[in-house]
């Protein structure tokens, strides 16, 4: 089993974890909107709209609202302003005082902000005893504008029948609230009723619309409070039955860093510092010089030939790649390095048959046995390793390597409990052998630059798995 | 009586040195034993202890060793050294920072000027592959470029020909957020994990009427999450992250722990391996805001980032393999440099302030996709530092985001239920 990790200090006292990923997304969306409410530093106007008999106090329009976004976020795209706005309609920052529905759309409709006592920040949870209270009161009152939507409607003849038994506390709660509503401002009321109103169209959102507060179950932990209590919306007294979070819990406690990690850091610090790195310059020359050089096979920023899978039904394009008959652009890629070459299987196939011609292909069936070696099962690694070295590196073998003397001696010693990295050594020094000397040959062959000027095709007589696997074959004989 | 236990002993990596531990003996009370694998000769005996030497001349290889102090030193100065660890540990730190700081001439994005810039791009959805029931949290393609692997909350792994929109695949786990999936190298099997805190190797078969989940077989066991897993080059083993802090590297036919990381400090996130077909390198990201680089060999930490600001929800190789990118909940992505040791470039916007989940680059490099929390994908130009493109069409967060194997074809993941594959 592989351990756990330790936790960098415990978490904080009753603060909300401000650094976590939640949290600072909301503290950019609620900058933002304190910055567009606030209209003494280039804000937009909140103002109350004459409509009809009524007025429709503290709002702004839509249109506003973008502008605001494209001039302050130097954004030069309407559409992108339009989704940033409905992102943060969406979590409730901003609502359309006459739709359930959170988006922002760039015109006349018109909007209004919601009380911070209402923010996302604060790490609402409302109950459904909350919301069903919520619902019921709505229907107390006599007024148009507090009409339930039909999918709200539904959620009302739901809850009630899940809490039949309370429903007379709930309707006792809903009575009270009405009548702490109906002690305020009418003005006022009308502001509060749309905000509480946002509220819920963000916790219980119209069906259809994205749910906000749904939390990547990983980051849930760091959330503020999660094992703490609920807040009511409504005051109502916890009762026991409300569930908790869903939180996954640290498998390690909390921990102050020992003496033992920080000489680990110490340690690690001290071989940074002996590192020798590149000047930023010469990195950067080096990025530019791999993009550019692969520019023309990247199909984002290039044009691809023959056709393109995707767009039409064709595959052609897979099938040329699948076949072994390559092109010269593919062929021009194993130019690029020994590594491109040996990357593409065809590639490799005439790096072996170029080295073949000269009777010295043991280097790279050498390289690829060891490859493959890495790649079996745990319980075949020993065995192999001991096949290949039986092939290439033991007195008087068939297909003798050229290795230095210290890396066949390490080499040895590795062999005595043999794993999948022993012959890392000697696979590194055979690997810089042919590249600084066959590969730069293979190049100036006719084999490979026939195939790069298309003077001829390739013919093949086996695959490349078979070419692997000669070598043991051999062995067995 | 020195402070230091480790006076007189000579680490160093990457000259040719010898450690030796006979002047480091202090007066009697104190024992100091050296114990760990040399890195250069791979065995797994100790080095020595406690007079002893080890000596190595190979220029990249690393030295590591675990000094273990006896009881009675360690009663002896608690608190006091602790801080003037530490004190000596934030020196280190920044003195390393001047050191980096010296050779950063010039910016990436300076000498990218003299680069021709990226035309326009259109790229447009050209498949919707509908079927999860839940948010789909990851994917992969698998290397025959048409065939694709997603996992979803809703504990769904479906396997799809992405090209013809057929299913031809369907797990079910027993668990909920199937957070990683993999496909493996040969195209014959599935990986996939998740609150179940396993990764599970599924063979796929090409008879349609078998069962495939019931040749699920556990090989990976985390004691929290996994959060991502990926194969070797081989079918035979598997590397996986968690969110118990550690990455892993297991034996897909026996189960076996063939090695494990250990550093973070908190959840990991993210692994990409080093693209290369003799590197032993990978990438690491996590909760505690850092970028690690591990060498597969020794399970050490040889290299580490810690420039972002919160969690790292994606690192992904650069295709050459010296750089890397990451994806962060601060709604920054990075690129980093390994022969630099740095950050070389940022990639963020007044208007982009959701965090980015997912990164991956095209296949020349020089464009990097992001999949943000605000349901779109940026597309930067990774040498300029700017963004080239925008693309909406999601309705809920994007997850993942994955270039095909032959650069071909984007797919994207999403909270939408749904995933999309798009090109120009």
């Amino acid at each position: 089993m592989a351990e756990g990790s330790k936790d960098r200090g415990g978490p904080g006292p009753a603060e909300p974890e401000e650094d976590s990923p939640n949290m600072i997304v909301y503290r950019k969306m609620e900058d933002i909107v304190t910055r567009i409410q606030d209209e003494k530093a280039g804000g937009v106007a909140i103002r109350t709209v004459k409509s009809f008999l009524s007025k429709i106090p503290s709002v702004v329009s839509g249109a506003d609202i973008v502008q605001w976004l494209m001039k302050n976020l130097s954004i030069e795209d309407p559409a992108e302003a339009i989704h940033l706005g409905s992102l943060i309609a969406a979590h409730g920052y901003i609502f359309p005082i006459n739709d359930h529905v959170l988006t922002l759309k760039d015109d006349g409709t018109l909007y209004r902000f919601q009380s911070p006592y209402f923010w996302p920040s604060n790490c609402w949870e409302p109950e459904n005893t909350d919301y069903a209270i919520y619902l019921c009161k709505r229907t107390m009152q006599n007024k148009a504008r507090l009409e339930l939507a039909d999918y709200e409607a539904e959620n009302l003849a739901r809850l009630q029948r899940a809490f039949a038994r309370k429903w007379e506390f709930i309707f006792m709660q809903a009575e009270a609230q009405v009548k702490i509503d109906r002690k305020k401002d009418k003005a006022e009321r009308k502001i509060l009723d749309s905000q509480e109103r946002a509220f819920w169209d963000v916790h219980r959102p119209v069906p259809g619309c994205v749910n906000t507060t749904e939390m990547d179950i990983r980051k849930c932990r760091r959330e503020k409070n999660p094992h703490r209590v609920k807040k009511s919306v409504y005051g109502v007294p916890d009762d026991g039955q409300s569930q908790p979070s869903p939180v996954h819990v640290s498998s390690q406690p909390a921990r102050k860093p020992t003496r033992e990690d920080v000489q680990k850091e110490i340690t690690f610090l001290n071989t940074q510092l002996d590192r020798h790195c590149m000047k930023v310059s010469k990195v950067a020359d080096s990025l530019m010089t791999y993009t550019e050089q692969f520019l023309e096979y990247d199909p984002f920023v290039s044009a691809v030939d023959p056709s393109i899978p995707w767009i039409t039904d064709d595959t052609t394009f897979w099938d040329l790649e699948a076949s072994r008959e390559p092109s010269q652009q593919r062929v021009k890629k194993w130019g690029f390095s020994l590594e491109e070459a040996l990357k593409d299987p065809a590639g490799r196939d005439q790096f072996l048959k170029f080295l073949e011609s000269e009777f010295s292909s043991e280097n790279l069936r050498f390289w690829l046995a060891v490859q493959d070696m890495k790649r079996r099962p745990h319980q075949e690694v020993s065995s192999r390793a001991q096949e290949i070295w039986q092939e290439f590196l033991a007195e008087g073998a068939p297909s003798s390597i050229n290795l230095d003397s210290h890396s066949y001696e390490r080499t040895s010693q590795n062999l005595k409990d043999p794993g999948r990295y022993s012959y890392e050594d000697a696979q590194d020094h055979i690997f810089q052998l042919m590249k600084s000397d066959s590969y730069a040959r293979f190049l100036r062959s006719n084999i490979y630059q026939d195939l790069l000027l298309a003077r001829k095709k390739v013919s093949y007589t086996h695959t490349p798995r078979s070419l692997i696997c000669t070598a043991s074959v051999k062995r067995l004989g | 009586m020195s402070q230091d236990p480790l006076e007189g002993c000579r680490i160093s990596a990457g000259k040719k040195s010898a450690v030796s531990l006979g002047k480091a003996l202090h007066p009697p009370n104190l024992l100091v034993v050296v114990e760990g694998t040399c890195g250069a000769c791979v065995a797994a005996s100790p080095v020595s202890a406690p007079e002893g030497s080890c000596s190595y001349n190979v220029a990249h290889h690393h030295l590591c060793v675990c000094v273990r102090v006896c009881m009675a030193w360690q009663g002896l100065q608690k608190g006091e050294t602790l801080a003037s660890l530490k004190q000596e540990s934030e020196n280190l730190r920044r003195k390393l920072e001047e050191e980096r700081g010296k050779l950063t001439d010039v910016e990436l994005h300076q000498v990218a000027e003299k680069v021709e810039t990226v035309a326009a791009l259109s790229i447009k959805t050209r498949r919707v592959l509908k079927g999860h029931g839940n948010k789909v949290l990851s994917m992969d393609w698998c290397k025959d470029k048409r065939r694709l692997v997603s996992s979803s909350q809703d504990g769904k792994v479906i396997v799809w020909d992405a090209f013809t929109l057929n299913k031809e695949h369907g797990i079910t786990l027993p668990c909920t957020w199937v957070m990683a999936c993999a496909y493996a190298p040969s195209g014959c099997a599935v990986a996939c994990g998740g609150l179940d805190n396993k990764c599970s190797v599924v063979p796929l078969s090409l008879d349609r009427n078998e069962n495939v989940t019931a040749k699920k077989k556990s090989v990976a066991m985390h004691t929290n999450y996994v959060s991502g897993c990926s194969f070797t080059n081989s079918d035979m083993q598997l590397l996986t992250s968690s969110g118990d802090g550690t990455c892993a590297l297991w034996d897909v036919e026996s189960g076996q722990l063939l090695q494990s990381f250990h550093g973070h400090t908190a959840d990991v996130l993210s692994l990409d391996l080093a693209p290369s077909e003799t590197g032993n390198t990978f990438v690491s990201g996590g909760c505690d805001m850092k970028a690690n680089v591990w060498d597969m060999r020794s399970g050490q930490n040889i290299q580490s980032f810690d420039n972002h600001q919160s969690d790292i929800n994606c690192v992904k190789y650069y295709p050459s393999g010296d750089a890397f990118a990451s994806a962060s909940d601060d709604a920054t992505c990075r690129f980093y440099d390994l022969r630099a040791d740095r950050e070389v470039a940022v990639y963020q916007k007044d208007s982009i302030i959701f965090g980015a989940s997912s990164v991956d680059f095209s296949l020349s490099g020089r464009l990097l996709f992001a999949g943000y929390n605000d349901y779109t994908i940026n597309v930067w130009d990774v040498l300029k530092g700017t963004r080239v493109s925008v693309l909406f069409g999601h309705e809920n967060r994007v997850s993942r985001v994955r270039v095909s194997p032959d650069g071909t074809a984007l797919c994207s993941a999403s909270w939408d239920n749904t995933l999309r594959v798009s090109r120009t």
